[in-house]
């Protein structure tokens, strides 16, 4: 067998969540881990729309509130089974985004940002303004367990190993449809919409699909969340959170799936090993959007990647032309 | 609705209104002189509020809290234009809209680190005693905010119209290369642009801030309802932003009443929804 196999990207992922597995035993570590699953599963999905489709979305966080809110709702309020209760949160994202997509989708630019944005806030007032519904600004509590045949996974350790192959199928499913037909169709979008449709590209369907495709990553990362924290409030799920969201694909790179992970790792892990981070939070999300974008419009990890290759280029003699 | 409440939600909607008028024409200048949306925008009304709090309680003087706040948020906007968005190389839109985003989000840290979470209060610029007019309450600071929109927007009219540098501005909007072959300095036009929406951002945040207080996140609501105000009428025409801040103003002020204050916020997005999805061109097409 050829080593260089054992490098593979999706070895390692693979390595690291059986190692983990095995090694981590303190549940803080382990819901932290959980977190940062959870929050890959949206940063994923974002990026397709961001990084790969060109589209921006700025209220990414309302369906990662709607599907937790269907999860809660439907489990804590009505008994339903949590299962079912994660396929409504999907069906009901899902014609959401179709619902705002199929106008949406039509602007471009900072109308597209703005429209997203609307619809973020409109969400994010609905979840606090509907109190017979939602609980209000104090939340829903007393979301249970999600079990799988009658085995409850109610510790952060059998969640663990609910999430991470879960997010790993994702990132599988991710990397092969960037890879694919509809991937190059993608890229083709995003350097000149003119240019794709010229290609025989379907630009209006394309767009369509993203979107909803990274709705219901948000909407499964939603209800997942739901049932980690048994507890969900609409200040989670606010304009805030949409930008933490941004800033996290900015962080690990535009078109990337292996940078939204890391993206979402670090900005997920950062806050909790700076005490002091809780203060300063805007400002560092703010400054991490500027920078990068001035800077290293590729992201942190391809940006960096990039200059070291240049500065070896520049040792070896070559010349830039 | 009896009459006397309903002209009182007349009267809050059109001071409201005024305010979101003079956000909206910060977003119409910029994206004349440049195609940016800046969402930093509504930063520039908190900013505005909150530097002028600050030199007034230094310095209890209203005129000089006034221009002082103005002067130092237009330093602010330049600063901004030069720092952040002059040295970006590939200037597509997204990323001019991750860019403004960030340093709104940063602006809105900044303040609240300076100001910390507390609602600070600022005095009306001529006191309290409220007038009555058919059963509504009508305070002087609400005249002052209309009376000082209405100044502040012939000045600006009469700017673009009359004086060199405005011409210029607006010859660099309508065609920036003709511009430059007559000898118009594009970069310096776009820094005046960011220059002159950026004090009157603070201008309305001066203005409103003896009626709501000043907070480090009242920013972001009003940025964002301003541009809503300018999207409703067109973004190319500022007198199609002062409708619609006007529009907006009323509508918002109209549906607390009759509706529920909480879904207030609701209104400004859902009409700005509406008009992004029906009629992008804004509800006054063309003019300028």
């Amino acid at each position: 067998m050829n080593l260089s196999r054992l490098f593979n990207p999706w070895v390692i992922f693979g390595a690291t969540v059986l190692l983990l597995a095995g090694v981590v035993d303190n549940d803080y570590y382990l819901t932290l881990i959980n977190f940062i699953g959870i929050h890959a599963l949206l940063v994923v999905g974002l990026n397709l729309l961001l990084g790969y489709a060109g589209q921006i979305s700025l209220g990414h966080a309302a369906f990662f509130g709607l599907g937790a809110y269907t999860s809660g709702i439907l489990t804590a309020t009505c008994g339903v089974n949590p299962w079912l209760a994660l396929l409504a949160g999907l069906v009901i994202c899902g014609i959401t985004a179709v619902l705002i997509g199929v106008p949406a989708l039509k602007l471009r630019g900072y109308y597209l940002a703005m429209a997203t944005l609307g619809f973020g806030i409109i969400v994010y007032i609905f979840l606090n303004e509907a109190q017979g519904l939602t609980g209000g600004p104090s939340g829903l509590a007393g979301i249970p367990a999600l079990s799988i045949f009658g085995f409850k996974l109610d510790t952060p350790k059998r969640l663990y190993l609910l999430i991470w192959p879960v997010l790993g199928g994702i990132l599988a499913l991710s990397a092969n449809l960037v890879d694919s037909r509809t991937g190059r169709a993608l890229r083709a979008l995003h350097e000149g919409e003119a240019a794709a449709e010229s290609l025989g590209v379907n630009t209006a369907r394309l767009k369509l699909m993203i979107f909803v495709w990274s709705a219901l990553y948000a909407s499964l990362a939603g209800s997942f969340y739901a049932h980690t924290l048994n507890f969900i409030a609409p200040a989670s799920f606010g304009f805030m959170f949409s930008i933490k969201l941004v800033t996290m694909v900015v962080l690990g790179g535009m078109a990337s799936i292996w940078g939204s992970l890391l993206g979402a790792a670090v900005l997920t892990v950062l806050p909790e090993i700076l005490t002091m981070f809780h203060d300063y939070e805007v400002i560092i999300f703010g400054a991490i959007l500027m920078v990068v974008m001035i800077f290293l419009p590729r992201g942190l990890v391809r940006g960096i990647m990039d200059l070291w290759e240049f500065r070896r280029y520049k040792k070896e003699g070559g010349t830039i032309a | 609705m009896e009459l006397a409440s309903l002209l009182q939600y007349l009267i809050s909607g059109l001071t409201n209104g005024a305010i979101y008028a003079l956000v909206a024409l910060g977003f119409v200048i910029i994206y004349h002189a440049t195609t940016i949306i800046n969402f930093a925008q509504g930063e520039m009304v908190m900013l505005g509020a909150m530097c002028a709090i600050s030199i007034y309680q230094v310095y209890p003087s209203l005129p000089v809290a006034f221009l002082g706040g103005v002067a130092l948020v237009t330093l602010v906007g330049i600063l901004f234009e030069r720092l952040a968005l002059r040295p970006v190389k590939d200037p597509s839109a997204i990323v001019l809209i991750i860019i403004t985003v960030g340093g709104g989000v940063f602006f809105k840290g900044v303040a609240m680190l300076l100001w910390g979470k507390e609602a600070y209060s600022f005095p009306s610029f001529s006191g309290e005693t409220p007038f009555h007019l058919g059963g509504a309450t009508l305070l002087p600071q609400n005249l002052w905010v209309l009376g000082l929109t209405a100044v502040v927007l012939l000045a600006l009219e009469a700017f673009f119209r009359l004086t060199l540098v405005g011409k210029a501005m607006r010859a660099c909007a309508y065609n920036p290369r003709a511009a430059r072959l007559v000898g118009i300095s594009q970069g310096r036009m776009v820094q005046l642009s960011f220059a002159l929406s950026a004090g009157l951002g603070a201008a309305a945040g001066i203005l409103i801030a003896p009626l709501t207080l000043g907070v480090y996140d009242m920013g972001t609501m009003v940025g964002l309802k301003g541009f809503c105000a300018a999207i409703l009428g067109g973004l190319s025409s500022s007198f199609g932003g002062v409708l619609g801040g006007l529009i907006l103003g009323v509508a918002e002020s109209l549906a607390t009443g009759l509706i529920s204050s909480g879904y207030r916020d609701a209104v400004a997005f859902f009409i700005l929804l509406v008009v992004l999805f029906l009629r992008p061109q804004g509800l006054i097409k063309g003019g300028s």
